[in-house]
């Protein structure tokens, strides 16, 4: 299993890759699409080749999951992501940092929880799980 | 007309890889203004006639239920130039494959030589999310009688079909 900062590394050279920015625009806390420029159709390539790259499936919204609130006015209100929306986040969006999100919890700021680190630790906890499922593969 | 940049697939085998061809006449339009004088295949023609060989590639894959639209083309090589005369053969070979999309590799050939390569990321747009009427509504990439015009009847394997044309 890969260490957390070689997981990185390999995270970073696949954003490199698929969004043709520069390594050194890339910082943990870098978001797809404020600071990298991702567009949505980017998502899909980058799926792609963290799959080939890591050699694991990503199921369709694990990792990138499509409207998850789907304008229900439980989970948002004016402009706002309620406690029950925080809560919705924090299953979808396990590897987030929901905690700094919730503190000015505005919608449409939602973009800025897909993070390298987010990716990072999601890549992490996947590889992590294989290894308890084949523990005798090297 | 058909915006339609492939003349026939002569080899297709599902999910894996196909071939197209594409034969360049001096009696098609574009080479009088591309360019005048010194008539060239357009590089972006040549990109769409591997991109459709790969779209229909993925397309098929799906059995034609999506939507297949060119999303992003990551890296395009262009080794010399395409003149009238020529035959193009567009190699593709479907890399990666999901509900949500695909990815192809294509090589574009003139005789033994390469003369260009891509790599071309597709996105699967569902009939039902699109809106509209007319041609952009429900399934407007693979309408018609598209398999039959590139020659893909003779390549698939057969399916049951209610059509009772024969081989062309």
């Amino acid at each position: 299993m890969p260490s957390k900062q070689e997981i990185y590394e390999k995270v970073v050279a696949t954003l490199v890759d698929s969004l043709n920015v520069d390594p050194e625009e890339i910082r943990p806390e870098a978001t797809l699409q404020g600071d990298l420029g991702a567009e949505s159709i980017d998502f899909l390539d980058i799926v792609f080749r963290l799959e080939r790259g890591f050699g694991i499936k990503i199921p369709r919204g694990e990792l990138f999951p499509e409207s998850i609130f789907q304008g229900d006015p439980e989970y948002v209100q004016d402009g706002k992501v309620t406690p029950k929306g925080i809560e919705l986040l924090r299953q979808r969006l396990p590897f987030a940092d929901i905690d700094s999100f919730a503190k000015d919890p505005q919608v449409n700021k939602i973009s800025d929880l897909f993070t390298v680190e987010m990716i990072t630790r999601y890549i992490e906890s996947k590889l992590q799980a294989e290894e308890v499922t084949a523990p005798s593969a090297s | 007309m058909r915006w339609v940049w492939i003349d026939r697939f002569v080899a297709f085998e599902p999910g894996k890889r196909a071939r197209a061809v594409k034969n360049l006449s001096q009696a098609e339009d574009y080479f009088r203004d591309h360019l005048p004088g010194y008539p060239v295949f357009p590089a972006t023609l040549l990109l769409e006639g591997l991109a459709q060989t790969g779209g229909i590639l993925a397309g098929q894959a799906g059995d034609f239920r999506h939507n297949v639209v060119l999303a992003k083309i990551h890296t395009a090589q262009l080794h010399r130039e395409v003149y009238p005369g020529e035959m193009l053969e567009y190699e593709v070979e479907l890399v990666d494959y999901r509900a949500e999309g695909a990815t192809v590799r294509g090589r574009a050939l003139v005789g033994t030589e390469l003369v260009a390569e891509a790599e071309i990321l597709f996105a699967h747009v569902s009939p039902d999310k699109t809106t509209g009427s007319g041609s952009a509504a429900g399934n407007f990439v693979f309408t018609g009688d598209l398999k039959k015009l590139l020659g893909l009847n003779r390549l698939l394997p057969t399916q049951p079909s209610p059509s009772t044309t024969g081989p062309d």
